[in-house]
């Protein structure tokens, strides 16, 4: 056993069914219908999983979409605007939060 | 680095299982040859550009040049009824001294003639005659153009090449290359510019139609994506950046069985500038020739035992078979 973050683990993702075979194979079948081309281009799909990524900090996905994207000719500055997006929306959630804090505050200050 | 050194490093990648077990595993192997559809010249590895996928490694110092005799002997071959394309591919085929010649006597056998330059020499003094000479014997011309923004394009075949192609496109276009009504076929090669595979091939082409359109006012027919094979200039890049075993490894892991029923090498037979024969161009820039006991140039050609002849693999065999498969007219699995 090395670290737990491991770049040829990328490649396991395939086997991810095991033990739970039939629960996999349905995560398989969603995925697929969720990521492949619809009313939004395969294009489209690849920027919302890679700001997805990085906003979920999976370095499996960021690898995986990183090369996708780079497959499909998004260019590098598509490529950090849409992790830009992300961010700005994690940032966005966050500050949302604060709405929790401030009334609290109002609440139990004199 | 040589052919053999090259096929080495392919062997030794260890995330790969050797090509040959891979189809065999798949019930695919061994791949014959089903016909000689196309003949595909190589006319020397003398070029004015060193792009960094170049598998023949080509280049202004480059000494090879196919000679007017093999030249002449490839015309009698391409009588045979059974090819209908001849392919010309270097290199920079302008700069072979016979290429007008071989084209004129081509041109009036009535077969499909693909010439495969990389446009920037149609600039050059003394080259831009090859336009009306292409368009003269209704020659196809395809050319590499790796991305639709200059700055990915020049990282692959030299600073400024992206602007020299796109005014080369120019002028094709203003003498009827690219326009459906023509004729006269002029088409694109996406080739990824760094270690990843290429996209689905119907929405590049859509992507580069529009981009080219828009941004600079040229227009192409069609576009062929077309993996980079590990072999050659591309394969010293993947050393150097480390990226070769991650690379080979997506090879493998997209290994693509119903590819291998279409790959280019069971329609192609391939001549390199001595008059050599070989199975494909990419076996030609690794030194591999046709099987042993195979006629081995084109002064014993022999159609009757070459058309199902089997074909000569190895590891680099995994970049024509990967995702939607690849070969030098692009994907081959829809």
């Amino acid at each position: 056993m090395g670290g737990y973050y491991d770049t040829e683990d990328l490649a396991d993702f395939q086997n991810i069914a095991e033990f739970a075979n039939e629960q996999g194979e349905a995560f398989f079948r969603y995925y697929q219908a969720a990521l492949g081309e619809g009313a939004l281009t395969e294009r489209e799909k690849s920027l919302i999983a890679l700001a997805v990524a990085a906003v979920e900090k999976c370095p499996y996905c960021i690898d995986a979409y990183t090369t996708k994207c780079l497959s499909l000719g998004i260019s590098n500055d598509e490529m950090m605007e849409a992790i830009h997006t992300g961010a700005a929306m994690a940032a966005g959630v966050i500050l949302a939060h604060s709405t929790q804090m401030r009334k609290i505050v109002k609440k139990k200050e004199m | 680095m040589d052919g053999r050194e090259q096929l080495g490093l392919l062997r030794g990648t260890g995330r790969c299982a050797p090509f040959s077990e891979t189809l065999a595993g798949a019930d695919k192997g061994p791949i014959r040859a089903e016909k000689i559809d196309i003949l595909q010249l190589n006319l020397g590895t003398r070029c004015n550009l060193a792009c960094g996928h170049c598998h023949v490694q080509a280049g202004p110092r480059g000494d090879k040049a196919m000679s007017r005799e093999v030249l002449a002997r490839c015309l009698d071959l391409a009588c045979d009824g059974e090819v209908s394309v001849v392919d010309i591919t270097g290199g920079a085929p302008e700069l072979n001294p016979h290429l007008e010649w071989f084209l004129g006597e081509a041109g009036a056998l009535g077969k499909r003639l693909i010439v495969r330059s990389n446009l920037v020499i149609l600039l050059e003094e003394g080259y831009e005659r090859f336009i009306e000479i292409y368009a003269k014997n209704r020659v196809e011309v395809v050319s590499s153009l790796p991305d639709w923004r200059a700055a990915r394009a020049d990282r692959q075949r030299g600073a400024g090449s992206f602007d020299r192609i796109i005014r080369a496109i120019r002028l094709l276009n203003e003498r009827g290359y690219g326009r459906e009504s023509s004729g006269l076929v002029l088409d694109l090669v996406h080739n990824p510019a760094g270690a990843y595979l290429p996209g689905p091939q119907k929405a590049l082409e859509r992507e580069y139609r529009k981009r080219l359109l828009d941004d600079h006012g040229v227009v192409f027919n069609g576009l062929y994506s077309i993996t980079n094979l590990p072999i050659g200039r591309f394969l010293e890049y993947l050393v150097r950046s480390d990226n070769l075993v991650d690379y080979m490894a997506d090879l493998c892991g997209a290994f693509n069985p119903a590819a291998v029923d279409r790959v280019m090498c069971r329609t192609t037979l391939s001549v390199g500038w001595d008059g050599s024969l070989y199975d494909c161009d990419f076996n030609q820039a690794l030194g591999l020739p046709v099987r042993r006991g195979m006629p081995g140039n084109v002064a014993d050609f022999d159609p009757g035992r070459l058309r199902e002849r089997e074909i000569v693999i190895d590891n680099h065999c995994y970049g024509c078979v990967a995702g939607s498969g690849s070969s030098c007219q692009g994907a081959t699995v829809s």
